[in-house]
């Protein structure tokens, strides 16, 4: 039942938030507050017990599951259910979403109470995304996160607003379309070979067919995930979207949205479909390898800092893509830590970018430089981040992006080759923020104060946890092993757990 | 006639009895409230009366009339949305000058009408309870007679509805000629299991045009926006949903009974005009910036997607369009009674422009706007999600990828006519409200307000909670079939 009351409360507290907003603002902003605080505690609950449930068997696939029938006509059950990985990406999504509520602190003046309503659904629907174990339910939602996605964006967003909203949900909800062809169509095959009607995730794992009709159903899911993920073609949409979003949609699309994307490619459309995934990859390898080296060279070239930020993300989720692909424990391995490390360190750099534009009204940074003088501690923590993006050991990016590099190495050496360059391209885009923002000479005499103790103790808690994925990763690398090695895939995936 | 026969036509009687005593009221006491109260006591009777007549079905009234399941379903959505469309109707018409009286009248008579269509089994019954739906759906459009609009919806629909219906008579009149009889069972008796003669094929394609027509399919589509435009707001949505909705369900029950699509040229015909439909309805509807304008190309494209679920043509399909016409009706009534609510005296609530920042003028209203068009453009949590899904999973029941696939792309191009009216309710979010602006905006009256909350209701329930509903259609659909 924990599983549902982590969405539920969500859910319960967003129409509460937007009441409230009559009678005073603040109020609907503690309860958005309040709410994940709780959220937060159940779910390191849930984790700590874990710890248990590991030393003692690896035997059970969920940890917790919960199962009610939904819509009996077409076997469509509401089904939760959690392993390790939903559950270290169920925490991320709870982490961030604490940091994005006290970034939009005093961003959002106007309609906090909305503000804040849609803030919550969207991570309801993250959560869902993440835990559901049904593709009927699955697919719910994720149409969930969008709506409220969209209306952040299109109200609160920045000048091209609407523009960026409304194509980030036609490239989304044309993918999801796709998929949900895909989930009906696996269905349906289902239904003909057993004679049973069922959305059940673990009844649909081994349903043989065809390999042309199991390619075709397994680009319907990729196409659906290359989009969010985003993968080079798709990622027209993401550039303008993070860019328009305020900072805490910002920060909910990078550090969560995309990493829906990744997360649907290592649960639904590789395990499905193993054999047409393993013909597939090559392809998905090479798209992985361009998206790696096309966003670092974008970004390099952006004079707008968010933007900037964006394309590095169309980066960093190269080497996920790149990872899954592969399909080996390292490299999968790999690729979680990477979304986790990348949700934060790309969290922080937008919340930074954000409060940047909240005091100098621009986020051109042809018009800044030299600010370190200004706004020191603003200096600091963004050296933190940035130095954390380009993959410096002892951040969590590194381990990350070297564990996929590690693993892919062993698939496909020279697609690896190739993306290995793109660790020096982001050494060169992540310095040059630091160079073109604090260094140099000042473009304008800025006169603005520097980062609050509210930004201090939001980015504190997110270089602490950056640090700690990058120097003592065990415990998070053995909640993914687990979960990891009981996919169904088309490598073997066997992985080493520390025994404590 | 048995006294069975009687329970069994108690839903059409009432009806029929509440238009006359309408009628009469207001020849001799004219007061608008008292005959609204009475229209909708009226309906609300013959509500109550289904359960009583599905004790008696299911049961051939005279040749005429077969009264079942599925017919008494259709006859309760039918009676239900006009309990809507006369309760909105009583807010809107209370604003305008003029007698109002007779449009109650009327409007029991169209619904009787529409009844009568979704428990045809004869070609007579199909063409009286047409008639009487469209002479009064004539005056429902042209009844607001200050403004020039509503006339020339009301010319434009009498003209064209009358050739359809001469289009309709030729083709009954061709099968008569082949069958010798007009009874729907016993036409497709006659014409044998193999393919049709010739004449009932023409027959028959004759018939598909007549409604073609008052479903506003396209090519048969012209009609449409204007009088969507031109009719007062209620009486739009009267036409969107009551009279679309009772042509397919005896199209339905018709094709079902003769098994139409063993003519492949049908089939074919059909799966024509459903493209057709989905490409013109939401192409031409990314032109429009007037609401009404769009509401109606988009419900052509609407009736393009339920047609696919007619084409699949397997066992889902009579159950995905019976669910999607449903989630229809809930939405378009919801989304045209709001465009009513905020009408003012001599000017509908049409240009895109009225709608402007309506989000922070009246929240609970653009709220309403807002869930009906995502319903509309099926997206999860709402009744029209699971439409959609019925239709798509009915679709690949049938491996009809093709059209499926077209269906998704449309229903993107869709999304971006209504999220452009979601954009402009939600437009200046970040100025502050001035008091000016709440004191301007129309207040909502209880009535409307209830009605408005009532279809939001059954949005989310059909859309979280569709298992009852999908149950029950389960039910009346085997009956239909056993028939």
């Amino acid at each position: 039942m924990i599983l549902v009351w982590l969405i539920v409360l969500l859910l319960a507290a967003g129409p509460v938030a937007w009441m409230l907003e009559r009678r005073e603002s603040q109020w609907s902003r503690w309860i958005a507050l309040g709410a994940l605080a709780i959220d937060l505690v159940l779910a390191l609950i849930l984790w700590t017990e874990r710890e248990a449930t590991v030393s003692l068997s690896n035997q059970g696939v969920w940890l917790a599951d919960l199962s009610i029938p939904w819509i009996p006509r077409f076997g469509i059950t509401f089904h939760l259910a959690l392993d390790g990985l939903s559950l270290l990406l169920v925490l991320l999504t709870i982490f961030l979403g604490v940091t994005a509520v006290a970034a939009s602190w005093t961003e959002i003046r106007e309609r906090a109470g909305f503000f804040y309503f849609n803030l919550l659904w969207v991570l309801a629907g993250v959560l869902g995304v993440f835990l559901a174990m049904d593709l009927f339910l699955f697919f719910v939602f994720w149409e969930v996160m969008l709506v409220p996605m969209y209306f952040l964006i299109s109200v609160w967003g920045h000048e091209h607003r609407v523009y960026a909203a409304v194509k980030f949900f036609l490239f989304t909800q044309a993918g999801s379309l796709l998929m949900l062809i895909a989930i009906l169509g696996l269905t349906f095959i289902h239904t003909q070979q057993t004679g049973v009607v069922t959305f059940d995730y673990q009844q649909l794992l081994g349903t043989t067919m065809d390999q042309t009709v199991a390619l075709w159903l397994m680009l319907g899911f990729f196409a659906a995930f290359a989009v969010k993920l985003p993968a080079v073609p798709f990622h027209a949409w993401l550039p303008d979207a993070h860019t328009e979003a305020p900072t805490g949609g910002s920060v909910i699309l990078a550090g969560l949205l995309l990493k829906t994307g990744a997360y649907g490619l290592i649960r639904f459309a590789v395990p499905l479909f193993p054999d047409a995934a393993q013909a597939f990859a090559p392809v998905a390898m090479v798209l992985g390898m361009v998206g790696i080296l096309y966003g670092a060279v974008l970004a390099f070239a952006q004079t707008d800092l968010k933007r900037l930020v964006a394309y590095s993300s169309i980066s960093h989720l190269g080497f996920v893509l790149l990872g899954v692909f592969s399909w080996n424990a390292i490299a999968l391995e790999g690729a979680v830590m990477q979304m986790l490390a990348h949700g934060i360190t790309t969290g922080a750099l937008f919340i930074l970018a954000g409060a940047l534009q909240e005091r100098l009204g621009t986020r051109d940074m042809r018009r800044m430089g030299g600010l370190w003088a200004t706004v020191p501690r603003f200096g600091a923590i963004t050296l933190v981040f940035s130095i954390a993006s380009l993959g410096l050991p002892g951040s969590g990016n590194f381990l990350g992006e070297f564990l996929v590099l590690l693993g892919s190495y062993r698939a496909n050496v020279l697609v690896t080759v190739l993306a290995a360059l793109g660790l020096v391209a982001a050494v060169i885009y992540s310095l040059a923020i630091m160079q073109r923002i604090f260094h140099g000479p000042a473009g304008e005499s800025w006169t603005a104060p520097d980062l609050s103790t509210r930004d201090l103790v939001t980015l504190g808690a997110m270089i602490a946890v950056q640090v700690w994925l990058g120097l003592y990763p065990q415990p998070v690398l053995d909640t993914a092993g687990q979960a990891l090695q009981n996919l169904r895939g088309f490598g073997e995936v066997t992985v080493l757990i520390s025994r404590r | 006639m048995a006294p069975e026969d009687f329970i069994a036509l108690l839903p059409l009687l009432v009806t029929a009895l509440s238009s006359l005593g309408v009628l009469l009221l207001a020849a001799f006491h004219r007061d608008h409230r008292f005959v609204a109260v009475v229209t909708s006591l009226g309906l609300t009777v013959a509500c109550f009366t289904l359960p009583v007549a599905a004790g008696v079905a299911p049961r051939q009234v005279t040749p005429l009339l077969r009264i079942d399941t599925y017919a008494l379903f259709y006859a309760g959505l039918i009676l239900a949305a006009s309990l809507a469309v006369t309760i909105l109707s009583y807010g809107y018409l209370e604003k305008q000058e003029g007698q109002r009286e007779e449009f109650y009248a009327l409007l029991l008579f169209a619904t009787l009408g529409a009844m009568t269509l979704a428990a045809a089994s004869h070609f007579a019954a199909f063409f009286l309870g047409l008639e009487l739906l469209s002479v009064s759906l004539y005056v429902l459009i042209a009844y607001v007679r200050t403004d020039s609009r509503p006339l020339e919806a009301g010319i434009k629909y009498l003209i064209l509805s009358g050739t359809s219906s001469a289009f309709l008579l030729f083709g009954m009149a061709l099968i008569y000629f082949q069958s010798g009889t007009m009874e729907f069972v016993r036409t497709a008796a006659l014409a044998g299991t193999a393919a049709f003669p010739s004449t009932v094929l023409v027959g028959l394609m004759l018939i598909l045009t007549g409604v073609g027509f008052k479903l506003a399919l396209v090519p048969f589509h012209m009609w449409a926006p204007d009088v969507y435009q031109g009719a007062p707001a209620p009486v739009t949505a009267f036409v969107a949903t009551v009279s679309k909705g009772a042509m397919v369900a005896l199209l339905l029950r018709y094709f079902v009974e003769i098994a139409a699509f063993r003519s492949e040229m049908l089939w074919w015909a059909m799966a024509g005009i459903a493209v057709l439909s989905m490409f013109a309805g939401n192409l031409l509807a990314l032109l429009q910036d007037n609401i009404k304008r769009l509401l109606a190309y988009s419900s052509i494209a609407h009736l393009g997607y339920l047609l696919v679920a007619f084409l699949a043509a397997g066992p889902l399909a009579a159950e995905a369009v019976t669910f999607y016409l449903t989630a229809y009706f809930v939405t378009t009534l919801g989304a045209f009674g709001v465009v009513s609510v905020l009408s003012k005296p001599g000017s509908e609530a049409e240009a895109l422009d009225d709608y402007r920042s309506l989000f922070w003028k009246q929240p609970w209203l653009a709220g309403v706007f807002t869930i009906m068009l995502l319903s509309l453009a099926g997206i999860p949590l709402t009744a029209g999600f699971i439409g959609k899904f019925y239709v798509i999973a009915a679709g690949v029941e049938s491996s009809l990828w093709v059209l499926i696939v077209l269906l998704v792309g449309n229903s993107v191009i869709g999304l971006f006519y209504y999220l452009r009216v979601i954009v402009v309710m939600a437009a200046d979010g970040r100025r502050r409200v001035r008091p000016a602006d709440t004191a301007q905006a129309p207040q909502v009256s209880y009535a409307d307000g209830l009605v408005l909350a009532a279809l939001s209701g059954f949005l989310f329930w059909l859309g979280l909670y569709p298992a009852p509903l999908i149950r029950l259609i389960q039910t009346i659909q085997r009956g239909m079939i056993g028939s």
